[in-house]
């Protein structure tokens, strides 16, 4: 693999002011020397040295396709460790296409999903968990999610990993000692001690694994659901919410999400909002279509925001909208009129995690909004810092482990024999391990580089 | 000048426990076999603690004699006190321990040596390997004598250069006051081996009638004597003397402490490296520091002697200074001693020099067994002359040679961490060393390598067809009992409780009662109308297949993670710079190891897992 060169587009495939095309490889200079004629300095990318650009034709023969800026980058210092030549077009999409076919035709190939990032990381330039949070750094929406892939690099979630399961290395250790040592007059290992390091241990994973939910969030945004009674004030929530930040992706067409219509971030936090049909039973066969889809995405969604108008009466709809929220991460967003206040929310407020109220004529409740969002996903006085969970491979080590130590904790009090539980602890901590890349395995490498896309 | 005497196809350089096994498997493997020694008197000699097993150690017995070795039966034969460690931690870690009587476990093993068929054993010195393209043609001995022989086992424990220390004085010496082997170090550098220089040491022995014994803690052995052979019989076995247990003091301390600058440890004249897991008393006190007393052992050294030994005290300081810290210890106020405690340096090969069959890499037909290979302890040395013996009569059949895998045996364990890891001092067998410990219980060693000990051929039709016998019955009733039900009875109820366990109102699996750690399947057998006859051995695999089954499930799982790892093979030979994602340090070690596949190359020290990752993805991309 080292030897071949390879090139991809490492934007976004959108319309856009600029995309650039990456190639690296031993033959990364040679190739950019038959596609790109330097009108900026005159010498051919072969001759550039390395962190300097050129601005320049790129050209197919006597074909001029495109202009653009060629950066170098000479191995070793290079995103990959390899010759890298970097090339920003200017011509859009297609013209950006023909550009890459013309680079495979002077002979580069097309680079696999992740191949630059697993070039630099078989060249040392990473390490495996970085080079996973290089991964989520790709995929994170919000800035609270940089922030924690950022932290993840810097070892914030290492650190917590790594004193629980130091703590179980110790008692394996003396645990070890004990048993090898017969008549070396080595204190026994008291029940008590290997309960209380056990414990100790499955508490700081279940706060892990709890803030997993908070950091899923933070990095994938939430699926939001809007609902409520037809005329309660939700386009206006829904006009509000995009006001304060104006979408950041606009959804495109014939993805399965079609009732997605806007994502807008809120705080740290980015919400994907949809608005919904009414909740309520219709002879209309068509209608219920509507209805039955609603329901259905009020069910998947991760946040629910069910508006009421506090001018009117509590109806069955909203009473059985307050029963769809029931355990669930749901707020009650009290729109307030000029009315007077008729709502009697005591009677369904027992239904929700938290309750606001808004305006939303007068704009004001956002605030309120967004502390009752972070306080229900444990945002507020989150901190990249502390070290999370950031992605489903890390939580189910996690889990993993967490299981294998209650498991170890429930046989110790049955009174099991501490060869047996030992194993118990022995396969939780191989699970922390292999969370932190201590323990390399095979799934753990396919894991992480499964996860990367073309160009990166 | 040398003369030629006699052609072999192999020669076992060494007759104590790695040589005898070694000799005594290629003999019966069908080889023609010599065995040298330095004095015909030393075969099989104890020239330190009186005693065979101990914790993982007595693992490492029960293996070698369901592979088909001689450790196990001696032991057996020669034993004056039996106890199984660890009672009561889990049958993972119990550990057989015999006291043995030191001499007639010589003569025993001399004598099977000597009746052996295809197996000569000779009294001399060898100083020479002779080699041609890489390949041992034979050997030359200190008269001149010159063997061919297509294989040689070098299994020269501390006798190569031997140094023996006692405080300021130092003199070439083998253990035991025999001669030291002074030539063959020099011939094997030539070869290119590397040679390193180790170290350990021996407490002192003393007279009985020097020791009060009323101001002992006794030790007796267990009522219930297990022997180490699967093929021993229980009936008969007993224990004939005790043993006793003292311990040093604050003043033994201190008597340690102001002579410390005398131990030639301390004072730097030994270069040799000694044991972690063995060490001196100066070393434990020194190390230890906080430790108000340390615990030793007074064993016999056997039934026709006065001599005592005293484990846990070895120790290199002059002899005033032995004789002045020993009479501050409660029962040893007149004690006399009789030989002195002494440290011995050797020289040593790097055990990473050699394959897992322990053929040196760079030699064919030259292997390395015992404290040669850098172990430290008798059973470490036999279970090496076992598996070298036996690929040493393998090779002159040209047949591939055996290796036993981590997730096998202690043994597989053993040779991996040797081989892949290497070691910095006297490696000692622990059960921690093994990451599958429930899997290689001592009790279900044959279980593990009977099959593999009967297809090499040591193991005769007769005990693999009473082994088959065992296994189907274990089978059978396992099956029997998970599908027993027991009905809750008041009886039963009784014996739940009073085992501290809750009562049934339902019928229940006997299997599943039988997993509750109160609870064992013997408890059950007067609820169990239809149990049938089995003997003890049966009984207690079928109670800890039952109990421990979840567990073993575990370890299955991990061991077929792993396997997956060594299945991704490396390309040998291989140059490692190659690969730049790899650090320094782990290009160097891969490159000197060269492992067979990823799983070895995880377990080198000094290469990460990202390191790890590195070839992963990079055998991958190379595919």
């Amino acid at each position: 693999m080292s030897t071949d060169t390879a090139a991809a587009i490492s934007t976004p495939r959108a319309q856009g002011g600029i995309s650039v095309i990456r190639i690296s490889g031993e033959d990364a200079l040679s190739v950019a020397d038959k596609v790109f004629q330097s009108v900026s300095c005159k010498i051919p990318p072969s001759e550039m040295e390395g962190y300097t650009c050129a601005y320049g034709k790129i050209v197919n023969g006597d074909e001029i396709m495109d202009d653009g800026v060629l950066t170098v980058f000479r191995a070793p210092k290079s995103y990959t460790g390899e010759d890298v030549v970097e090339i920003s077009c200017h011509g859009g999409i297609f013209v950006t296409e023909q550009i890459l076919r013309l680079i495979f035709d002077r002979g580069a190939k097309p680079a696999g999903a992740g191949e630059f990032t697993k070039r630099a990381f078989l060249n040392g330039k990473m390490s495996l968990t970085q080079a996973e949070a290089v991964m989520d750094i790709i995929s994170a929406d919000g800035g609270a999610g940089l922030k924690c892939a950022e932290a993840l690099r810097d070892g914030a979630l290492f650190r917590r990993i790594k004193t629980v399961s130091d703590g179980m290395l110790k008692l394996l250790g003396s645990l070890a000692a004990w048993v090898d040592y017969p008549d070396d007059d080595i204190p026994a290992v008291e029940e008590y001690e290997i309960s209380a390091v056990l414990e100790a241990g499955i508490a700081e994973l279940g706060e892990l694994l709890e803030s997993y939910e908070s950091g899923r969030i933070v990095r994938e945004g939430a699926d939001t659901v809007i609902a409520g009674r037809p005329n309660v004030g939700k386009s206006t929530l829904m006009n509000l919410l995009a006001g304060c930040e104006r979408s950041i992706v606009s959804d495109t067409a014939g993805t399965t999400r079609d009732i997605v219509e806007e994502s807008v971030r809120l705080g740290d936090i980015v919400l994907r909002l949809s608005d919904t049909a009414g909740i309520h039973d219709t002879e209309d066969s068509v209608e219920s279509i509507g209805v039955d889809r609603a329901r259905k995405k009020l069910d998947s969604a991760d946040l629910i925001l069910a508006v009421f108008d506090v001018g009117s009466l509590i109806t069955d709809e909203d009473r059985e909208l307050s029963e769809r929220c029931r355990n669930r991460n749901s707020i009650a967003v009290l729109n307030k009129s000029d009315l007077e206040q008729r709502f009697d929310f005591e009677e369904i407020s027992d239904c929700f995690k938290n309750s606001v109220t808004v305006s939303a004529e007068k704009g004001d409740g956002i605030d309120a909004l967004k502390a009752a969002v972070e306080k229900l996903y444990g945002i507020s006085g989150f901190s990249a810092d502390m070290g999370i969970l950031a992605n489903e491979r890390q939580r189910s080590c996690a889990l993993k482990a967490k299981q294998c130590f209650t498991d170890a904790l429930e046989a110790l009090k049955a009174g099991a024999t501490f060869d047996a539980v030992t194993v118990l602890i022995d396969d939780g901590e191989n699970s922390l391990l292999e969370l932190t890349g201590e323990k390399a395995s095979e799934a753990v490498v396919d894991e992480v580089f499964s996860r990367f896309c073309v160009g990166k | 000048m040398s003369h030629y005497i006699d052609s072999y196809d192999v020669a076992v350089i060494g007759a104590g426990h790695a040589g005898v096994e070694a000799a005594l498997a290629a003999a019966r493997l069908g080889a023609k076999t010599v065995m040298f020694t330095i004095s015909l008197d030393n075969i099989a000699n104890m020239p330190c603690n009186p005693s065979i097993g101990g914790t993982a150690k007595g693992h490492l017995v029960r293996e070698i004699d369901a592979l088909g070795g001689e450790m196990g039966k001696a032991a057996d034969a020669c034993f004056i006190q039996s106890r199984m460690l660890n009672r009561g931690k889990g049958p993972a870690v119990h550990s057989l321990r015999v006291q043995a009587d030191r001499v007639k476990y010589h003569n025993h093993m001399k004598k099977i040596c000597e009746m052996q068929e295809n197996l000569d054993v000779k009294q001399a010195e060898v100083t020479e390997i002779l080699a041609e393209n890489g390949t041992v043609t034979g050997i030359v001995t200190h008269l001149g004598g010159e063997y061919k022989v297509k294989t040689a086992i070098i299994a020269t424990g501390t006798y190569l250069k031997g140094l023996i220390h006692v405080g300021d004085v130092s003199y070439e010496s083998g253990p035991d006051s025999t001669l030291p082997a002074r030539g063959l170090s020099d011939s094997l550098k030539k070869l290119g081996i590397e040679i390193r220089r180790f170290k350990t040491g021996t407490p002192s022995r003393v007279h009985r009638r020097s020791i009060d014994f009323d101001k002992l803690e006794i030790q007796h052995g267990d009522s219930d004597i297990q022997p180490f052979s699967f093929e021993t019989s229980r009936e008969g076995l007993e224990n004939i003397v005790p043993c006793y247990v003292a311990y040093t003091n604050v003043e033994t301390h201190r008597v340690i402490h102001e002579n410390i600058h005398r131990s030639p440890m301390y004072s730097g004249r030994i270069e040799g490296i000694g044991p972690r897991y063995c060490p001196s008393i100066e070393d434990k006190i020194v190390r230890f520091s906080e430790r108000p007393r340390h615990q030793l052992f007074i064993e016999p050294m056997g039934l026709d002697t006065e001599e005592f030994y005293l484990q846990g005290m070895s120790s290199s300081l002059p002899e005033d200074v032995q004789i002045a810290f020993l009479r501050t210890i409660k029962g040893l106020e007149r004690v006399e001693i009789m030989r002195n405690a002494y440290a011995i340096e050797y020289d040593c090969c790097n055990p990473q020099d050699l394959k897992h069959t322990l053929e040196f890499k760079n030699i064919r037909g030259l292997y390395g067994a015992g404290q040669f290979n850098g172990t430290s302890g008798y059973e470490e040395a036999a279970a090496q002359g076992l598996v070298a013996g036996i690929n040493a009569a393998r090779y002159c059949k040209g047949q591939e040679g055996i290796t036993l895998s981590r997730s096998s045996s202690y043994i597989g364990t053993l040779i991996d961490d040797l081989v892949i890891k290497g070691c910095l001092d006297p490696y000692r067998m622990m059960t921690s060393r093994s990451e599958y410990r429930l899997l290689l219980r001592q009790d279900n060693a044959d279980e593990r390598l009977t099959p593999l000990g009967y297809e090499i051929g040591l193991i005769s039709e007769k005990r693999y067809k009473l082994f088959h016998v065992k296994q189907l019955q274990i089978k059978q009733e396992i099956s029997r009992v998970k599908s027993k039900t027991l009905s809750p009875t008041a009886e039963l109820n009784e014996l739940l409780l009073q085992k501290g366990t809750a009562e049934i109102s339902t019928g229940v699996k006997m299997s599943d009662l039988i997993r509750r750690p109160q609870i064992s399947y013997e408890d059950l057998a007067p609820f169990d109308g239809e149990r049938p006859e089995l003997p003890f051995e049966v009984q207690e695999q079928v109670g800890l297949q039952i109990e421990y089954e979840g567990y073993i499930e575990r370890q299955l799982a991990e061991v077929e993670h792993v396997r997956k790892l060594e299945n991704k093979r490396l390309p040998q030979p291989f140059d490692y710079k190659e690969i730049k994602g790899l650090s320094l340090e782990s290009q160097e070690k891969l490159n000197r190891i060269q492992p067979e596949n990823i799983g070895q190359a995880s377990r080198i020290s000094g290469v990460s897992p990202a390191d790890v990752s590195v070839l992963i993805i990079w055998l991958s991309a190379n595919k």
